[in-house]
């Protein structure tokens, strides 16, 4: 499929969700995703970038790759925009190899980390330099870089430079330029990475606005938790280049598939122990320390028996000791005791250290609901750490 | 205390009118005698540019001022397309076997006695049974600026961002189309540079040019030397003077031009 074709393919429905596919072969586009990568595998020397990695992507879906640096993932970015070839496997896009397809002729587009936009062309040209190479007549050409330049709030912009640009700008114009195209997927590198934290959030949310309102297929790369939780709808999260899982941004914080996960994405306490007991839906686990922890059963069996215990520090709450107590906390099976070493006031909420009197340290967030300091714990302070049978996630590995 | 110290003291303005004395005085008094009127190189007869139009006049002189101009324009431009090429292979051709040892090579010229440049390439042309003469002189001035044309192209290049060039090809450039789009409209300035120093380079050459050369046709420098060893005469302050005056003029385009270029490398790199 030539670029051509695929510009005016593309043209007429971009507000759907469902991105045309009907170049692919009919009977593979029937039950095939948008994209498709399997098995891909790619070798630096001795270095495995990515391993034998499948995944899904659905037309429409804004998918985030999370992991840390070294982790693949812009590996795999850059194998789905064509700069490295895979050792192994297939990635189809609509049915279609593209392996064996280089990258500018690709119906698939990339914003860089660092924008690289062409420091002698200005905004306009800049933004038109695919749709030329594309052979896009001229006419047509001004009509899609003047809707880029609007949609990226560009307006009066278009003569500049590169350089007489701000950070943010540059930004828009990077994302301009790669969606000028129409690309079937976008792929983002660190798109935010550079911004200061206040434009990246009102960034994200524009990210987010744009990619419903074209109805592409995003993918995004980050190492930032939060603007991959924010953005996306699945995450992918990558770590020495395996998925480890891939999941909503809710399941990937509510019920994470491994003790790494869990470790990744967000805060937790984690209790290795033992599972001693398994009835009515609960499960009793003995940890090392000597105490019992009750939770409930996960939907999917467990097989071993050496588990860890996972709790988010929100779930764990924290109370006074003493009689008063014992009536609020009815749920309170998993009570622990111990005492405050740490307050970390964070504004929404305060984050508080405590050790247990088995010697373990656990960490539980309180939100800040009311402006009188109720509720509040100091150092040295002894308290109960207490936690639902409901809130705890087990993890077998 | 920064600001002072940008000031010059009195020990630094000593130290350096000494050194430019030591650097240009030589030049300043033959650039003044040129303007000499008397027919004896060190005695003053009063200002005159007699001395230039008998350069003028003087058909053997100005047959080598020619013949060099062309030598350094021809030669200085077949180094910048060789020059570049070598830079754009060992910049961007990160991987294959044997680059540093290749890139060793390019650089010895840089080093090597000029002596032996010139030597070699004249039992090469003998051995070739070449016609010594323009093009032999041609060609060993090529080979000696090339290598300058690649250590400045080579450092821009290697500055400019690898992204500059996949991000061309994302948006639909063959690798060809990538570097003629993207890539030498980014290099040009160096490219400019390399140029105007391989063509001073071989304006100024002697050592090569007089093994490489043949009868008829002696490049200036040859000219002025076989002059000068019959006695100096003023006519030679007058063509230093102007070659001085050109060189001049080119080292600042070639400054400017670099100026230029090395700031839109910080333009170009990521914030």
């Amino acid at each position: 499929m030539g670029l051509a074709d695929h510009m005016t393919e593309e043209s007429p429905d971009t507000g759907r969700p469902n991105v045309d596919v009907s170049a692919a072969p009919a009977e593979a586009a029937a039950d095939m995703p948008l994209l498709r990568i399997e098995g891909v595998s790619k070798t630096f020397g001795s270095f495995r970038a990515v391993d034998r990695l499948s995944l899904d992507i659905g037309a429409g879906e804004f998918f985030a790759l999370l992991g840390p640096s070294g982790c693949g993932k812009t590996t795999l970015l850059r194998m789905l925009a064509g700069f490295e070839t895979p050792d192994e496997g297939r990635v189809l896009l609509g049915g279609r190899d593209i392996a064996p397809v280089l990258p500018h002729e690709r119906p698939v587009n990339m914003m860089f980390q660092n924008y690289a936009l062409f420091p002698h062309l200005n905004v306009r040209d800049n933004i038109a330099f695919g749709l030329k190479r594309a052979g896009m007549p001229r006419a047509a050409i001004d009509t899609r870089v003047a809707e880029m330049v609007a949609l990226v709030k560009l307006g009066g912009m278009e003569k500049r430079k590169p350089d007489q640009l701000s950070g943010g700008q540059r930004q828009r114009v990077a994302l301009a330029r790669s969606l000028a195209r129409r690309p079937k997927v976008l792929l983002l590198d660190e798109p935010l990475a550079a911004l200061d934290k206040k434009l990246r959030e009102s960034t994200q949310l524009e990210l987010m606005e744009l990619q419903r309102r074209l109805g592409m297929t995003f993918i995004i790369v980050t190492h930032d938790q939060e603007e991959a939780m924010t953005m996306a709808n699945r995450i992918g999260v990558m770590d020495a280049g395996r998925l480890e899982q891939v999941a909503t941004p809710r399941d990937l914080y509510e019920a994470p598939a491994s003790r790494w996960v869990a470790e990744f994405v967000g805060d937790v306490n984690l209790f290795e122990g033992e599972v001693t007991s398994h009835e009515h839906h609960r499960l009793t686990v003995a940890t090392r320390d000597g105490g019992a922890i009750v939770v409930a059963e996960p939907r999917q069996p467990v097989t071993k028996s050496l588990v860890s215990v996972a709790i988010r520090p929100e779930k764990l709450k924290l109370s006074r000791r003493g009689p008063a107590s014992d009536a609020v906390t009815s749920e309170a099976i998993n009570r622990l005791e111990g005492v405050v070493t740490d307050v970390g006031y964070l504004g929404g909420s305060t984050v508080y250290k405590v050790k247990l009197d088995s010697g373990a340290v656990v960490r539980s967030s309180i939100a800040n609901t009311s402006r009188l300091d109720r509720d509040t714990y100091s150092a040295g302070q002894r308290v109960v750490a207490w936690f639902r049978p409901d809130d705890c996630v087990v993890l077998e590995r | 205390m920064g600001r002072k110290a940008n000031r010059l003291s009195p020990f630094n303005i000593t130290a350096l009118a000494l050194g430019m004395a030591f650097l240009y005085l030589p030049i300043v008094i033959l650039v003044i005698y040129s303007f000499n009127d008397s027919r004896l190189v060190t005695v003053w007869g009063g200002w005159s540019l007699r001395w230039y139009r008998e350069f003028f006049n003087d058909r053997a002189m100005l047959d080598a001022a020619w013949m060099s101009l062309r030598v350094a324009a021809v030669s200085a431009t077949i180094a910048t397309l060789l020059g570049t090429l070598a830079a754009v292979g060992l910049v961007r051709g990160e991987r294959f076997r044997g680059r540093s040892l290749l890139s060793g090579m390019l650089y010895a010229p840089l080093v090597m006695p000029e002596v032996i440049s010139g030597l070699s390439l004249l039992l090469l042309f003998v051995a070739l049974n070449a016609e010594r003469g323009f093009w032999t002189v041609t060609i060993a001035h090529t080979t000696l600026t090339m290598c300058f044309v690649t250590v400045v192209v080579q450092s821009r290049l290697a500055s400019l961002d690898r992204s500059l060039e996949e991000a061309a090809m994302d948006l639909g450039c063959d690798p060809v189309q990538a570097f003629l789009r993207v890539t030498l409209p980014l290099i040009i300035p160096a490219i400019a540079a390399g140029w105007m120093l391989a063509f001073t380079l071989s304006l100024d050459d002697v050592v090569i040019a007089s093994f490489t050369t043949g009868p008829g046709s002696a490049t200036l420098p040859i000219r002025i030397y076989s002059e000068v060893r019959l006695g100096v005469k003023p006519e030679i302050n007058a063509i230093c003077t102007m070659v001085i005056a050109l060189i001049a003029v080119i080292i600042v385009i070639a400054s400017l031009v670099s100026k230029l270029s090395s700031s839109e490398a910080k333009s170009a790199a990521p914030l």
